[in-house]
């Protein structure tokens, strides 16, 4: 029996100062799956993350919590029932920096009710986190692994990594993602990883949800966007032909050759159509689709 | 690993169908589980789950309820035959069109056949 939690919200939206930074999104989250949240620097991400964790209030519309053994759904903000079962580990670490580490250890332990302290010492040794040591002493890349530890330790039913791991190195995060996906295996929960390191974590995606200027721009699972969209190479004319009707994310002219990535999916008989007209096709990758989705607009 | 540019699942079920063409995976022989498999190649085990899922349709791997998953006895042979339906058109047809773009005729191509062939 699972604990993991789903998450819905409803046109909700978040204001800092009257400036929108979420802005009346609909979303639901699948219990038990591995999430992206993608986007560009001030997209939003960071903001929903507090508002699932109930860090902060909506200004309009709600979020709902439910499934696990929270049965009926609840809005997460000032209820410590969601949010013992909710960990958000941000980057900025959200911990008292005078105390040691073994005593951040222990007040996650007492708040955190699926807390493993097997797995905590395990992933600490790995980490090479000193317990004894203050938070403030250590370096920022131990104090991210810390923020890894306490939330894969907390097994959570709902957690949250908010770039929480950007501090560490890439042995360091290649040990997180290792230690997350194993963990994941045995205690399946549901996990929002949010990142612009798309290309890095995106096999590790069940599904994606990208965020541009606190709006949805798409929710998906991770391998239908990937071949979503193609390139058309080839002589300018016959690519207009060929991409009329398809929404154009990128165009690019050199001499008489052009370069258009549109979204779509292209059957056999569209390939057989776009090769007989001497026109090049190419995939799209996640990382550059995510680009072209959040990009600047003209 | 994997390209950012396809389906995971489909690059995980092609890997496997090559290592049973090239004999890298036997026939009747066990493969990685998903949660093995996905461990391995630092991927969502769902991911995993679905290319395995796919071999298992197409009759490229069987499954025996609680040890595992395995390679079809006939799959070697159904991978061969598959490939070499698509050979003309994905293999030669493709050369001839190049061949004749640069300007080698095709009977050098066939005199290059038959010498690399032979050798």
């Amino acid at each position: 029996m699972t604990t993991a939690l789903t998450v819905r919200t409803e046109n909700l939206s978040v204001r800092f100062a009257g400036v929108p930074a979420l802005d009346r999104l609909d979303l639901r989250l699948a219990p038990g799956k591995i999430h992206g949240l993608l986007g560009r620097n001030g997209s939003g991400k960071s903001t929903l993350a507090a508002v699932l964790a109930g860090f902060c209030r909506p200004d309009e519309g709600r979020v709902l919590i439910e499934g696990g053994d929270l049965g009926t759904a609840q809005e997460p903000y000032e209820n410590a029932v969601v949010t013992s079962r909710v960990c958000l580990i941000r980057e900025s670490g959200d911990r008292p920096d005078a105390v040691q580490v073994k005593q951040a250890i222990g007040l996650a332990a007492a708040l955190r009710p699926y807390w493993d302290a097997d797995l905590a010492g395990d992933l600490l040794d790995r980490f090479e986190v000193p317990l004894n040591k203050k938070i403030q002493k250590l370096s920022r890349g131990k104090k991210s692994a810390l923020g890894v530890v306490l939330g894969l330790a907390s097994r959570a039913p709902l957690t949250i990594f908010d770039e929480s791991y950007l501090g560490m190195d890439v042995p360091s995060r290649n040990l997180f993602y290792d230690a997350l996906l194993a963990d994941y295996t045995e205690v399946p929960r549901t996990f929002v990883l949010s990142t612009h390191l798309v290309s890095e974590v995106s096999a590790m995606l069940e599904e994606v949800v990208i965020l541009d200027n606190g709006r949805l721009v798409t929710q998906s699972p991770v391998d239908s966007l990937r071949g979503r969209g193609a390139s058309i190479v080839g002589p300018a004319a016959a690519v207009d032909k060929f991409t009329a009707g398809f929404t154009v994310l990128a165009e690019e002219r050199l001499g008489g050759t052009k370069s258009t990535t549109i979204l779509g999916d292209l059957d056999p008989a569209l390939l057989a159509q776009a090769t007989a007209a001497g026109l090049e096709i190419g995939p799209v990758g996640l990382q550059d689709l995510f680009v072209h989705l959040t990009g600047a607009r003209s | 690993m994997f390209d950012d540019r396809s389906p995971i699942y489909l690059q995980i079920a092609e890997q496997i169908k090559n290592d049973i063409v090239t004999g890298a995976l036997a026939e009747d022989e066990q493969v990685m589980s998903t949660n093995q498999y996905a461990a391995f190649y630092r991927i969502n085990p769902a991911t995993a789950a679905k290319g395995f899922a796919q071999l298992v349709d197409e009759g490229v791997l069987y499954k025996k309820r609680g040890i595992g998953m395995f390679v079809s006895p006939n799959a070697r042979d159904l991978l061969r035959t598959g490939r070499r339906d698509s050979f003309f058109a994905d293999v030669v047809d493709p050369m001839i069109r190049e061949a004749k773009a640069i300007g080698i005729p095709l009977k050098d191509i066939l005199q290059h056949i038959r010498t690399y062939g032979d050798a």
